[in-house]
């Protein structure tokens, strides 16, 4: 059950911090962020991939997008 | 139309918009828009604010059509992409104090980060002061940031929303097309027009339109913002957007360099002062103010055209903030800062504390 973290109408750069903090927190695992813009979602999943983690999908998801990324 | 969006969202695609502003700023002086002035956002909302009466400071009033076509440009990028989100209602009244400060503490080192870079690129040795100020604003705003300063979450609303910010750039140009500068007369209309001084230096409409269009298209594609490019390398180490900084200032020294716009030195440059400190100070607050607010002034014109409403309420506050800037002596003049600049810095630095300090959510 991957962790979530809800960013969703927060601008630049809390979706980033939040995302970093988590990946902190766990250190491997399945993390779904919660992101409402185009530009949030690339943020994150750059962040995410600069961290050794794989964003292992993007969907849509009411008025944004679910980035799911994960480290085994 | 997928395959551009990649590549503007890659280390290429941001160094490209960078090399693109970097080359067509220097372009719009030679073709008559101020010394190291080619692109200014804060230095052109504030020639706004004089071409609407918000302050009347006679040199420097003009409609500019660059601010315009960034965030018409911006809209157009956002439909064309499906980017287009109407969202507000995160901290309003905090983005409008931000936005004030901000051009205030801009104005009083005479230049947004924008115009620090294409001075620097053009051998204005004040610009480093400013630059360095703008660097430990950001930095001490990455402090606020890693301690819980945030402004809450913003909603999605009504497209019109998202629409008042472009609708109020296109009622600019209505009236800036209806009100024509008259040679020789300091009003057209109800615009006021400057007669000497920066504000009566301009390339033509059709020319500053078209690239604020492609510089307010690209920037949206790639997010390109220089505040966003020292705070991501402070506080995550991520270099992406300061490729695009990086690229600006590179390929604007080379533009400078061949049409012969690049004269190094510390005195008598182009719209500057040589009060270091204050180059400095002014350009701590703005950073400050612009990290906290989330993005640097074309930032916050990208975003307001792409429907984010509290970006456009930034981006107000700082129209509104030339007004006090000019009307109360704060801003600077090549002769230095104005009788109450220092206070204003001071001011500045204690109410973006406040800000930072006190709007933090608890983990």
């Amino acid at each position: 059950m991957a962790e979530i973290v809800d960013a969703s109408g927060l601008s630049c750069p809390q979706p980033v911090l939040m995302t970093l903090n988590r990946i902190r927190d766990l250190n491997k695992g399945e993390i779904e962020v919660l992101v409402d813009t185009d530009t949030s979602k690339e943020n994150v999943s750059r962040a995410a991939e600069s961290q050794g983690w794989e964003v292992a999908g993007v969907a849509e998801s009411g008025t944004g997008y679910k980035i799911l990324i994960k480290k085994e | 139309m997928g395959q551009v969006k990649n590549f503007l969202g890659t280390r290429w695609g941001i160094v490209s918009v960078g090399a693109f502003i970097g080359v067509f700023a220097p372009l719009l002086q030679k073709f008559g828009n101020p010394g190291n002035m080619g692109v200014c956002v804060a230095c052109f909302e504030r020639d706004i604010a004089g071409a609407i009466g918000i302050h009347r400071a006679a040199v420097v009033q003009y409609m500019r059509p660059e601010i315009i076509g960034f965030v018409l440009g911006a809209l157009i990028a956002a439909y064309a992409f499906r980017e287009f989100r109407p969202r507000a209602g995160s901290a309003p009244i905090v983005r409008f104090v931000l936005g004030v400060f901000a051009m205030i503490g801009a104005l009083v080192f005479l230049g947004c980060p924008w115009r620090a870079m294409l001075r620097l690129s053009a051998g204005d040795g004040n610009a480093i002061l400013g630059l360095l100020g703008l660097i430990v604003g950001i930095w001490i705003g990455t402090f606020f940031l890693k301690g819980g300063y945030n402004l809450g979450r913003s909603n999605k609303t009504y497209v019109s929303v998202g629409w008042l910010m472009p609708l109020i750039m296109l009622g600019f140009l209505v009236l800036l097309l209806s009100f024509p500068q008259i040679k020789g007369e300091p009003k057209s209309g109800i615009l006021f027009y400057s007669m000497k001084g920066p504000g009566a230096m301009h390339a033509s409409i059709a020319l500053s339109l078209v690239i604020g269009l492609a510089i307010g298209f690209l920037a949206q594609r790639s997010r390109f913002c220089t505040m966003g490019a020292f705070r991501d390398l402070i506080l995550f180490r991520i270099p992406y957007l300061f490729y695009g900084v990086l690229a600006l200032i590179a390929f604007a020294f080379l533009t400078n360099l061949i049409v012969g716009q690049f004269h190094p030195g510390f005195a008598k440059q182009p719209v500057a002062h040589t009060m270091q400190l204050w180059n400095f100070g002014g350009m701590v607050v703005a950073g400050l103010a612009f990290c906290l607010a989330g993005g640097c002034p074309g930032r916050q014109l990208f975003l307001a055209g792409e429907g984010d409403g509290d970006a456009a309420v930034f981006v107000l506050g700082m129209i509104v903030g030339a007004g006090f800037a000019h009307n109360f002596g704060l801003a600077s003049s090549p002769k230095g800062v104005g009788p109450h600049g220092i206070a204003a810095v001071i001011i500045g630095l204690l109410v973006c504390s406040f800000i930072g300090l006190t709007m933090r959510q608890k983990a």
